[in-house]
C-alpha cells in the first residue's frame, strides 16, 4: 500500500476543542457560511439550536435565525430560503422529524440542497427521549442523502461535508446527518477543528445556485427565485412529466455515491481524516467468516468487542454503513463476498417485518455468488444500552450458528437485550 | 431540474406582444408608481399573472392576483399555498407567473415566505442581493389560511417577517370540490355541510380571520374585494410599504362553489360589501380600524346598507335560506351581520358617531 501523503492541514495544526455532538454540529454550521437557520427545539437536538442562537446573537455568524413555531415550518422556511439561493440548515429529532416529513419530500423533489441534522431519537409512543433509529427510518424514502456518524469528530466533519455533497452540481439534493441522541449529542469528545477560512475554502465559498436551461430565456439561468430571471418553482406536474422529474432525482441520488466518496477523499487530503470510502467503513471484513453490519455510535462498542475476539483468533469483522441513502449496494456485496454469516444490527423495526438495514443488506446480497447466512438483531430501542457483554453473547450465538451451518427461519429475527 | 420551464408564447394574432415576464436587472432601482389610470396600467404595467392559466371563467382569484400585482412596487417574489390558484396556473411545463414564484405545500406558505424574507436579508447583508428591496407576497386560499395554515401564519406574524400575506377567501375548499372551511359562512351549502332535513348547511359562523390578525398587532391588516379595485390596490401598496407583516383578507367569489352565474362575480362581491356582510376596512396599530371605500360611504349614509337577502339571492349555496319556512334563519343571519357591523362602527375611528 502507498504511504498516505501528509495532509494539507494535519491534525497537530488543527484546533482541539472539547465539545459534545450537538456543539460540534453547531460549530460546523457556524463555519459553513450558512445564510438561514430555521429550527425548533426538541431533545436531544436542542443544544444545536441554542448554540446557533448564541452565535447569531453574538454576531459571530451573518446568518438569519428563524425560531420557527414548529419543525414543519422550520423545514418549510429553509426550503424557501434555499429557493432564493441561500445556504440553509435545520436540525431536529424524533417527533420533530415526523412533523416535518411532508416537507422533506418537497425539499428533495424541488432539488434544494438544504442540510438537516437529525439527532436520532425514538418515536412515540411511549414517549421517550433516548436514541434509536426509528426516526431516521421514517425518512428513508424522502430523497435525502442520509449519512450516519459514529463519533463527535465525524459529526463535525460530516456536517461540513454535507453542504459540499448537497450543493455538488451533479447532486443538488438535501443531505441529512444522523447522530445518535445522547450517546453522541450529549457526550463530550476532544475533536480537531479547522480554521473558519479553511472550511469556507473547502466549500468553495458561499452557496452558488446551479444553472438550468430555460427555453423562454434562451440561456442558462440560476435555479433560484430571482427578479432578474423569474422562474416558477414547485409547479404541478402530472402523469405527463412527474415520472421524468422523479427520474432525474433518482439518477442524482445514484450519482451522489461518487460525490460522497470524492468529498471523503478531499477531506482526507485536507485534514488527514476519512471514514472508510465515505459510504462504508469496514473493519477486518475481507477475511472474516462472521461480519456484523451496523450504523451509528454502537459500531464503536461492537468493534472493540470484535477486536478481542480477533485476538483470540476468531474470524469476525464489522462493516459500518455510513451512507444509508444512497445505499452502497455494490460495496456491501463486494465486502461481504467471503463472509459465511452476516448479522445486521437494526436500532428500529418495521413491526411485522425486519429492520430496514437488514432488508437493504439482504437485497445487496441476493445476487451474490456466495450468499451468506443472514440474521437480523434488533437492539437498543428507546435508548437501551448495547453493552460489550451483549455484543459478546451475540458473537457466541453467531459462532454456534456458523458451526451448525444454518439458521432456522423462526430465529432469523432476534431481539437483543429485551426482557421476557 | 425539477419544476421549471417557461415556454415563450405569442398570441394567435401575430401582431400582439408575446407574453412577457417581469424582469428587474440586477442593480435596477426603479420604484414603480401606484397608478390608477386604467389606460396607463394596461399599457405600461405588466401583471404578475399572464394569460393562459386555467382558472375557471368567473373566478375572482385571478382578479385579486392581477390587481394586487399592479400595485407591486418593484422586484417581488410570490409564494402560493396549494390550492386552485396554484394548480391552475403552473401546470408543468407551463407557468402563468411573470414573477419569481414558488409553491411549497398547503399549510406552509407563510413559513416559506418567512424563509425567503430571511434569505433576502442574509444575502443583502453579505452583498449578494443586488436590489434595494425585494418584496415577498403570499397568495393563499381560505383553507390554507383559516385552517391548515393558521399556525404558520401566526408564527410568521409573531416573528415579524416583512411579508404581505393576501388571503383570497372563496369561503370553502374549492380546489377539492366545495367542502366547508373555517371561512365558510353559517348556513352555506357545501358538499361537507349539505342542506339536509336536519342540518341546513354549515352550522357555524365564519372565523373572524382578519381580526385574529389584528390581534397579532402586526403593522397592517385590511379587507378588500376585487370589485373595489382601487381600494384593493391601495391596500396592497400599503401592505408592501409597512416594515413587517401585513395581511389582506380579500373576498374572492367562486361561481362554481357559490352557485352563481359566472358573469355575476363582481356583482356578488359588491353586494357582500353593500349588505355589510363583508365590510371594507384597514387597521394599523396607530390608527385602529378605519372604514374604507363603500363601507365608509355606508357608515356616513346608512340608507345605502342593503338587506342580507341582496347578497344571498344571487347564490345557490344559500337558496334554502330564502324559503318561507326558513325565514327565522334568515332573520338570525341578518341580526348577526347587523351586530358585527354595529360593533365595527363603534371601533372605526372614521365612522360618524
Amino acid at each position: 500500500m502507498k504511504r498516505p501523503e501528509t495532509p494539507i492541514y494535519p491534525c497537530e495544526k488543527q484546533i482541539a476543542v472539547n465539545v459534545n455532538g450537538d456543539e460540534a454540529i453547531a460549530y460546523a454550521v457556524k463555519q459553513s457560511y450558512v445564510d438561514v437557520i430555521a429550527a425548533y427545539p426538541i431533545t436531544p437536538q436542542t443544544i444545536i439550536v441554542e448554540k446557533l442562537s448564541e452565535l447569531v446573537a453574538d454576531g459571530e455568524m451573518h446568518s438569519e435565525f428563524i425560531a420557527a413555531e414548529s419543525e414543519h415550518s422550520a423545514m418549510s422556511a429553509i426550503v424557501g430560503a434555499a429557493a432564493v439561493g441561500a445556504r440553509a440548515f435545520t436540525a431536529t429529532s424524533s417527533q420533530g422529524l415526523a412533523l416535518m416529513i411532508e416537507i422533506l419530500y418537497i425539499a428533495s423533489g424541488l432539488r434544494l440542497p438544504v442540510v438537516l441534522a437529525v439527532v436520532n431519537r425514538a418515536l412515540s409512543a411511549p414517549i421517550n427521549i433516548h436514541n434509536d433509529h426509528s426516526d431516521a427510518y421514517l425518512m428513508r424514502d424522502s430523497g435525502f442523502v442520509m449519512l450516519f456518524v459514529e463519533s463527535v469528530q465525524e459529526a463535525y466533519d460530516t456536517t461540513i461535508q454535507a453542504f459540499k455533497i448537497a450543493e455538488h452540481p451533479e447532486v443538488q439534493l438535501p443531505v441529512s446527518i444522523h447522530m445518535d441522541g445522547f450517546f453522541l449529542s450529549h457526550t463530550m469528545e476532544r475533536i480537531n477543528v479547522l480554521p473558519d477560512q479553511m472550511v469556507l475554502e473547502f466549500l468553495g465559498g458561499p452557496r452558488k445556485p446551479v444553472k438550468v436551461r430555460v427555453d423562454y430565456y434562451g440561456e442558462e439561468v440560476d435555479y433560484k427565485l430571482d427578479p432578474a430571471r423569474p422562474l416558477s418553482i414547485g409547479n404541478l406536474a402530472l402523469y405527463d412529466y412527474y415520472f421524468e422529474i422523479k427520474m432525474s432525482q433518482i439518477i442524482a441520488m445514484r450519482r451522489s455515491e461518487r460525490v460522497i466518496r470524492d468529498v471523503n477523499e478531499e477531506w482526507h487530503r485536507l485534514t488527514g481524516r476519512r471514514y472508510g470510502n465515505g459510504l462504508v467503513e469496514p473493519y477486518r471484513v475481507e477475511d472474516s467468516d462472521i461480519v456484523i453490519v451496523s450504523m451509528g455510535s454502537s459500531t464503536g462498542t461492537i468493534r472493540s468487542v470484535v477486536k478481542r475476539y480477533r485476538e483470540r483468533g476468531l474470524r469476525v469483522g464489522v462493516l459500518r454503513v455510513r451512507s444509508y441513502r444512497p445505499f452502497p449496494e455494490r460495496d456491501i456485496a463486494d465486502l461481504l463476498r467471503n463472509a459465511q454469516l452476516v448479522a445486521v444490527m437494526d436500532k428500529a423495526i418495521g413491526p411485522g417485518s425486519y429492520g430496514a438495514l437488514y432488508q437493504d443488506v439482504a437485497t445487496a446480497l441476493y445476487h451474490s455468488k456466495n450468499r451468506p447466512i443472514l440474521v437480523n438483531y434488533i437492539y437498543g430501542l428507546g435508548g437501551r444500552d448495547l453493552s460489550p457483554g451483549m455484543v459478546s453473547s451475540m458473537i457466541e450465538e453467531l459462532q454456534g450458528d456458523l458451526k451448525r451451518g444454518y439458521v432456522e427461519e423462526d430465529v432469523r429475527l432476534r431481539f437483543l437485550g429485551v426482557r421476557g | 431540474m425539477g419544476g421549471v420551464r417557461i415556454q415563450p408564447r405569442t398570441s394567435a394574432r401575430g401582431s400582439e406582444q408575446p407574453y412577457r415576464v417581469l424582469v428587474f436587472e440586477p442593480g435596477e432601482r426603479k420604484e414603480l408608481p401606484l397608478e390608477f389610470n386604467l389606460r396607463k396600467l394596461a399599457s405600461e404595467r405588466g401583471s404578475a399573472l399572464l394569460p393562459g392559466h386555467r382558472m375557471c371563467a368567473g373566478c375572482a382569484a385571478p382578479l385579486v392576483v392581477k390587481l394586487a400585482s399592479l400595485a407591486f412596487r418593484g422586484p417581488t417574489i410570490v409564494v402560493t399555498a396549494t390550492g386552485c390558484l396554484e394548480v391552475s396556473t403552473t401546470i408543468y411545463p407551463y407557468t402563468s407567473w411573470a414573477v419569481p414564484w414558488i409553491h411549497n405545500a398547503f399549510e406552509n406558505a407563510a413559513a416559506t415566505a418567512g424563509g425567503i424574507e430571511a434569505a433576502i436579508k442574509a444575502l443583502r447583508k453579505t452583498g449578494r442581493m443586488p436590489y434595494e428591496h425585494v418584496d415577498v407576497v403570499v397568495f393563499a386560499g381560505d383553507g390554507g389560511t383559516y385552517d391548515i395554515g393558521l399556525q404558520a401564519l401566526s408564527g410568521m406574524a409573531e416573528r415579524g417577517h416583512d411579508v404581505l400575506y393576501i388571503l383570497y377567501d372563496n369561503e370553502a375548499y374549492m380546489n377539492t370540490g366545495i367542502q366547508r372551511s373555517g371561512g365558510t359562512p353559517k348556513y352555506a351549502w357545501t358538499t361537507t355541510s349539505p342542506v339536509g332535513s336536519v342540518l341546513l348547511g354549515k352550522m357555524e359562523h365564519k372565523k373572524p380571520i382578519a381580526e385574529i390578525m389584528v390581534a397579532h398587532r402586526i403593522p397592517y391588516v385590511a379587507t378588500a374585494t376585487p370589485a373595489h379595485w382601487a381600494d384593493l390596490m391601495r391596500k396592497v401598496r400599503k401592505g408592501l410599504e409597512v416594515n413587517g407583516p401585513a395581511f389582506i383578507h380579500a373576498l374572492s367569489s367562486c361561481n362554481r362553489g357559490w352557485r352563481h352565474e359566472e358573469d355575476l362575480s363582481i356583482e356578488v362581491m359588491r353586494r357582500a360589501v353593500d349588505t355589510c356582510y363583508f365590510p371594507l376596512w384597514e387597521w394599523t396599530p396607530g390608527t385602529g380600524y378605519l372604514l374604507t371605500d363603500r363601507s365608509l360611504a355606508i357608515a356616513r349614509n346608512p340608507k345605502l346598507k342593503k338587506p342580507i337577502e341582496s347578497f344571498l339571492e344571487l347564490q345557490g349555496r344559500f337558496r334554502h335560506l330564502l324559503k318561507p319556512e326558513n325565514r327565522e334563519l334568515l332573520k338570525q343571519l341578518q341580526e348577526y351581520v347587523d351586530t358585527a357591523w354595529e360593533d365595527l362602527l363603534r371601533r372605526a375611528s372614521n365612522a360618524p358617531k
